[in-house]
Formats: structure tokens, sequence, C-alpha cells
């Protein structure tokens, strides 16, 4: 495939770089609201509008905003987006307006977002800028919806909230409790990092790149370079 | 007295019960990045400690003044995240300005807090739960002081994964989740103890 095609873009964020189990962004809503797959995949989806709206509105405005206030302005239009979709949320699917709770107001702090603002929507043209918050959105609802599977069937019996009776006397009450989404998260990534072995790109490549504090950051804080 | 008893327990269980990290799943990100050394965790958590006391002041006045008077509670969102992000910037200012030591401590994590969904979070919740503003500062306190305990924690826990040998394909974020999980189970101990504190 290559390497600036449309489909490439498109399949660069659900796959090569998922943003949940490859650049690890957007760790608190993940580990939050996996405890059920109708959850995780309400969760997906609002962060997946949110995304391909903020990334469609910041690339068209990449040559009006300046430099030096970007941040701020990327803030407010992420936060505009999250303020419709929680109001479109609470209107049409209260239920799960009151499952996510806090987290449907957190889309707006999520890395994922303005971490694509800054690394993709800020430098490519509007088209390019929605598919790569299609794909990145799709990426982070299905690594979500993996993670809720796994702890949903496990830890609770059930699968978006129909019980499966035979899996009952089975079920180990730890992963839908916090420490289990912990466990689950960090043993997908092992996999993930096994799987891809050689062929995903180095987490060194773009951590700093994607991290939303990077145009204030002085290295001194963060030991990403170290880590990795 | 009664009021005082609710102090208390509120401030007991942010710090412990419902831990941030650990219980809630707010501000993970400094938690797994700048754990790495104590000092570092005490500098981060400290600030977002500062930041969470200065920014509950600010957001609950307003909130209940500015936007319940006038009907615009759906502006939450966007007003509190400006108000977040400018008072972060100011604090900065300001601490350069008065406290250079103190401010060449902080002044490094005080930025990247701006991002930081631990801060945002509590503001919120301090809304949602009801709270009266006396409560709403305990309440932030507790929670960034859980934070910082967190990190203090985490970070004693970080630097003997540093000395082991880790299969490779867990090295890196892996094997740190996979700590961080056994703190948060350790803390699911203490979930009984804010029901009986005064019985």
């Amino acid at each position: 495939m290559k390497k600036n095609s449309s489909l490439y873009v498109l399949f660069n964020g659900i796959l090569r770089e998922n943003p949940v189990l490859v650049l690890i962004l957007g760790t608190c809503p993940t580990l939050a609201t996996t405890t059920n797959v109708f959850g995780a995949f309400g969760m997906g989806v609002a962060t997946l509008a949110v995304l391909i709206c903020s990334n469609m509105i910041i690339s068209l405005l990449r040559k009006i905003i300046p430099d030096s206030v970007r941040i701020p302005c990327y803030i407010v239009i992420i936060a505009g987006f999250v303020t419709v979709v929680q109001m479109l949320v609470h209107a049409f699917v209260p239920a799960l307006y009151e499952m996510l709770g806090v987290y449907l107001a957190l889309i707006v702090v999520n890395c994922i977002i303005l971490g694509r603002a800054e690394m993709f929507a800020s430098k490519n043209s509007v088209g390019k800028s929605a598919l790569d918050g299609l794909g990145m959105g799709i990426g982070f609802t299905l690594a979500l919806c993996a993670i809720a599977t796994i702890r949903e069937v496990v830890g609770a019996a059930s699968f978006a909230g129909i019980a499966i009776p035979f899996l009952e006397p089975l079920k180990i009450e730890f992963f839908v409790k916090a420490p289990g989404g912990m466990v689950v998260y960090g043993l997908l990534i092992a996999l993930v990092g096994r799987l891809t072995k050689g062929k995903s790109p180095k987490k060194k490549d773009f951590t700093c790149v994607g991290c939303p504090g990077m145009s204030f950051c002085t290295k001194s804080t963060c030991n990403v370079k170290k880590e990795v | 007295m009664e009021e005082f008893k609710t102090l208390i327990v509120i401030l007991m269980s942010s710090v412990l019960v419902n831990n941030y990290v650990l219980n809630r799943f707010l501000g993970i990100c400094p938690f797994l990045g700048v754990s790495k050394k104590i000092n570092q965790a005490v500098g981060m958590g400290v600030s977002v400690t500062l930041v969470m006391l200065v920014a509950t002041l600010a957001t609950w006045p307003i909130n209940e003044f500015v936007l319940e008077r006038f009907g615009l509670e759906y502006l939450q969102t966007i007003v509190f995240i400006l108000i977040i992000a400018s008072l972060v910037q100011i604090l900065e200012i300001v601490l350069k300005k008065f406290s250079p030591s103190l401010h060449q401590g902080l002044g490094v994590y005080l930025p990247l807090i701006t991002t930081n969904c631990a801060v945002l979070g509590v503001c919120i919740n301090n809304i949602n739960d009801g709270y009266t503003f006396l409560q709403s500062v305990v309440s932030s306190l507790g929670c960034g002081l859980g934070f910082l305990l967190a990190m203090i924690l985490f970070s004693g826990i970080r630097s003997r994964i540093d000395e082991t040998e880790v299969p490779v394909f867990f090295r890196g974020v892996a094997i740190t989740l996979i700590a961080a999980s056994f703190i948060s189970l350790a803390f699911m101990g203490f979930a009984g103890i804010v029901d009986n504190l005064f019985a």
C-alpha cells in the first residue's frame, strides 16, 4: 500500500498505529468504560464522532489559526463538539449517558483527539483528516470492544448485558473491578507487541509527536525517550 | 460537628477508597508517564494537587453563580476546560514571578496538567455530587493527595521493576500497567473503611 493513499491513512489508525494498543493514548477512558461491551461501544462511537468533526474543522482552519495559540484553539473546537455529542447522547440514549457519566465530558481531554489534531489534521487536507479521524476512531472502538469483551465475559459472565448462563459458576469478578482492567490492558499490549514484532513502528518514533504536551514539553518532565 | 464529620468522610474516601488514579481511572497518563523517579512523582503530585484546589476554587462559584443562574449548564464542559487552561497559565506566571525556587521545582509539570483528565474530572464530579463549596474544596484536596500518594507508592515499585529482568514483550507500558493493577488491588482493601469511620 502506498504511504499517502487514502486507504493507507484509513487503515493506519485501525491496525498499524492503533491508538489504544500501539500508541497507548487515551488510557483513562479505555480502562474506565470497558466494564461492559455496551458502554465501551458507546464510548468508542462518541469519541469517533468528535474525532472526525474536530479533525475536519481543525484541518479547515489550519492556515488561519496562529501557531502560538493553536493548542487553546484546538481545545475550544474539541470542547464544542464534545458538548454537542453530550447533548445528543443525553437526548437519544439516556441509558448510555447514565453509564458513561463524567467520562463523556472527559472526551475533551482525551489525548487521542488532541494528539491527532496536532499530529495529523494541522498538516493535512480536509479529506485525509476526516479519513484519519475515521480510522483512528474505528481503531479506538475496536480496541475498547476487545478489552470490554474479555472483561465482561470473564468477569460478569455476560455480553453487552445479556447473561451467558453456563459461564455463571466460572466468572471471576476481579476482571470487572479496577485492577482487572489494568491487567487485561497490559496483557493485550504485550500480545500486540508479540504479534506485530518488527512490523509495528517503534514507540519512540511517535510517542513524543503524539503527546499533547509536546509544544511546551521540556524533555526533563517526560521520560518517553529513555523508557522505550 | 456533623458537618466536620462529613468533611472527614469526604477526605478519607477521596484519598483512599475512591482514589482517582487507582479506582476511577482519571489521570492515568501522568501516572504512567512521570512516575519513574520519586522526585518527579512528588513534583507532579504536588502540582496536580495545587491545580485541583485552584481549579475548584474557581469553577464552583462560576458554576453556581453564572452557569446555573442563567441556565447555561450545557456550557459546563467548554467553560471548565477554558478556566483550567487559563488558570494553569496564570499559576505558572505567578509562580515564576513570586517564587522562582518553587517554579523551578514545579514549573515544568504545570503545562502538562492542562490536559490531565483528573483536574477536569474532579471539578465536574464535585458539581454532580452536589457538594457545597467547602465540601468541594476538601474533596479536591483529598483527590490531589490521593494522586500524590499513588504516584509516590508507584515510583517505588517502578524503580524495582527497572532492576528486574522483564520478558521482552512486556517491557515498557505492559509491565507498568500490570504493576499498577497490584497497587489498585491493594487499595481495594480500603473499601469498607469509610462506612465504619464514626461507627
